[in-house]
């Protein structure tokens, strides 16, 4: 099978900046990593087409050989439409994310919360035994640019800020978070 | 006989649109809803006695393709029962909504895009189970996932988006998984196929069909919700209506399962991982079930008890003789029923008491007893006990793991016990609290007692909701669902059989010959 090797690198660039997008905090930077995953998944059919021929058409070439092999556009063309559709929800979602004042920011997970708050409990209550060991269970970036590394207590929930980037709406009044 | 085939995917589909253009008249579009659902339940139950008295599948090439070409619809036994199974579950919950929106107007179900969407999501569980090739089972999946992520954030609630985030953006990764697995497996066999790939996948090198075959897992375990897979089912599955929570919880996971079925049984025959499915089958059991204790509220309690549960379908797809496959599809048309009916019931309770948080609610069993009832029925018919087919379907799991007879088989049977036995106690813990506890027994303060205090932090319900009237429809819905778990212990005979001879026809591949046969 002869593929192009320039299809082949397109399509782990797209897959690789499209895993980093989706990896983001911000809802629409997640929707373009999908739609680049998407469109990576949708150049992996075509190059596992092979070799590019006449369009298949019942009498367009002499042999079958020379036409392409029509099943990976057929396979394309449905996960275009697929992909288009869930992008249209997708800006919906994001629409409405962003209507509810919640920023277009993903949560954590009240769950998750509760642990990492219990977490910090116990580590105040436990004393410094442990403090050595296990600090990464919480650390986290506060404050401004300080980049070394501080521990976190449970009093510290109310300034904990993720600095993630988000696109949060900036207009007057109305604040993000 | 094979005409009616592919009337499981475009009834529901058909009364979707119809019921899209009767949307603002309510009654109407509810009676579309049921008498497409009745259908399909008529036309699956009419498939799976034939396909079950003949013995020979049955396929259609839709478009009149010729069969490795086109797309093929096949039913064989193991895609009829499972499509009777959950049209009769798609049916119950269905009424169960009418009920709810028929008290409730439209704040909670705007009925206008639930009826379509929930029709929607039926073609593509029936879709996604009579697929003959690869591909129609991605389509089927989507179909089903893009009705889902409009159940799960319907009415955009601000809770069920932050939720139902998490829900859509794994189920996107794990579509696109699977769409380059199908990518890579075309590339490697030149076809899409399930009889071919099945022939041809053989030929390839080991090594290749090990990618292949991690590539497809890989994206069937999101769906199913194995565990390391499973974290985003717990966080979205509670927050949805309760009706949508029903029948995600009940199906959605399964044709997860049923994928990883068709892909051990038929692709990857000779590609053996069942040592890695059987560790990451006792890591679900165990790791759902501590997490279902470590919770106090109800639907979060019952997501973690679905996790673990799976545990034990994929416990019996790794040990892959004929007696535990046939166990699995007992197992898996058990659990479909019973997790659903305890959603259900669940959905009772929070409406009945206004909360769903276990330390919250309590005295139900003399305020409400129907619901006592529907609830501890299912309860300890999931927890195992006999006689309820819950015990039948984890012995005879447990019995074919018995006859393999390895030590590892040993530990995962162990494994199995001990999840069933911490799922009885997380839900009778919520029966003892919730049901049992009086109304004046002061549990809150001073304190919660030493034995429960570790529950003190657990999340609570995600919304308290002031208590309602319960319409009879709901109540009646469920008790048939809970009808129907009694009815799989008491024709646990016969049903077993056909089960058996499910794993008994897994067998052997599904043969090209088979797929072009119409009768």
């Amino acid at each position: 099978m002869n593929v192009s090797l320039v299809l082949i690198v397109i399509m782990g660039a797209l897959f690789a900046a499209g895993v980093y997008a989706m990896l983001e905090r911000s809802l629409t930077r997640v929707l373009i990593g999908f739609l680049l995953l998407g469109n990576a998944a949708n150049l992996f059919l075509l190059v596992v087409m092979g070799r590019p021929g006449v369009a298949p058409f019942f009498g367009s070439a002499d042999s079958p050989e020379e036409m392409s092999d029509p099943l990976p556009q057929a396979l394309t063309l449905t996960a275009i439409v697929i992909t288009f559709a869930v992008s249209a929800f997708l800006l919906a979602l994001i629409y409405r994310s962003w209507q509810l004042g919640q920023a277009d920011t993903v949560h954590d997970d009240e769950a998750d919360l509760a642990i990492r708050v219990r977490a910090a409990e116990d580590e105040d209550t436990m004393g410094d035994e442990i403090s050595d060991t296990d600090d990464d269970a919480t650390t986290d970036f506060v404050g401004l640019d300080t980049a070394p590394i501080t521990v976190l207590h449970s009093r510290d929930f109310d300034a904990l800020r993720d600095d993630a980037p988000t696109d949060s709406p900036t207009g007057p009044g109305e604040d993000g978070r | 006989m094979s005409g009616l085939v592919p009337l499981l995917a475009t009834l529901p589909l058909l009364g979707a649109a119809v019921a899209l253009i009767f949307g603002r008249r309510r009654r109407v579009q509810v009676g579309v809803s049921i008498i497409t659902l009745t259908l399909v339940l008529a036309v699956a139950a009419v498939l799976l006695y034939d396909v079950h008295s003949t013995g020979i599948p049955l396929a259609v090439s839709v478009g009149g393709w010729p069969v490795p070409f086109g797309i093929v619809l096949y039913v064989d036994r193991l895609s009829a029962l499972l499509v009777v199974v959950s049209s009769i579950v798609l049916l119950a919950v269905l009424l169960f909504s009418v009920g709810q929106g028929a008290a409730d107007g439209d704040d909670e179900t705007p009925v206008s895009i639930f009826h379509p969407s929930y029709l929607i999501l039926a073609a593509g569980i029936f879709t996604a189970f009579i697929a003959g090739d690869l591909f129609n089972l991605y389509v089927g999946f989507e179909i089903l996932l893009v009705a889902s992520y409009v159940l799960i954030t319907l009415g955009s609630t601000e809770n069920r988006i932050r939720t139902g985030v998490v829900y859509i953006v794994v189920s996107l990764v794990s579509s696109i998984l699977f769409l380059s697995a199908i990518a890579a497996i075309y590339g490697a066999l030149g076809t899409v196929n399930m009889a071919q790939l099945s022939q041809r996948m053989t030929e390839l090198p080991q090594d290749v069909q090990l990618v292949l075959h991690l590539m497809l897992l890989l994206a069937f375990s999101i769906k199913a919700a194995v565990f390391p897979l499973s974290f985003w089912l717990p966080d979205s599955y509670p927050t949805a209506p309760a009706p949508v929570t029903a029948v995600f919880a009940g199906l959605l996971t399964k044709v997860g399962v049923y994928a990883m079925i068709r892909t051990e049984t038929q692709i990857f025959r000779d590609n053996d991982v069942n040592f890695l499915l059987l560790v990451v089958a006792l890591a679900t059991m165990i790791v759902g079930v501590l997490g279902a204790v470590a919770q106090a509220e109800l639907k979060r309690i019952l997501s973690f008890t679905l996790v673990s549960h799976i545990g034990y379908m994929v416990f019996g797809l790794a040990v892959a003789t004929p007696a535990a496959l046939g166990a699995t599809i007992y197992y898996m048309v058990h659990h479909i029923v019973v997790q659903t009916t305890l959603f259900l019931a669940v959905g009772l309770v929070e409406r009945r008491a206004g909360s769903t948080s276990i330390l919250k609610v309590k005295g139900l069993m003399k305020a409400a007893p129907v619901i006592a009832v529907l609830y501890f029925l299912p309860a300890i018919n999931l927890g195992g006990l006999p006689p309820f087919s819950g015990f039948i379907g984890k012995f005879a799991l447990f019995e074919a793991a018995a006859q393999v007879g390895t030590p590892i088989m040993y530990v995962l049977i162990i494994g199995g016990i001990v999840t069933s036995l911490l799922t009885l106690y997380a839900l009778m813990r919520a029966w003892n609290l919730s049901f049992w506890r009086e109304d004046d027994d002061q549990l809150d303060d001073p304190g919660v007692p030493e034995r429960i205090s570790y529950l003190d932090g657990a999340p609570a319900a995600a919304t308290q909701t002031e208590r309602r009237v319960i319409p009879r429809i709901m109540t009646a819905a469920t008790t048939g669902m809970v009808g129907v778990t009694l009815a799989l212990t008491v024709f646990a005979g016969p049903l077993y059989d056909l089960c058996a001879s499910i794993g008994d026809a897994l067998q052997d591949p599904i043969s090209l010959s088979e797929l072009e046969g119409e009768r």
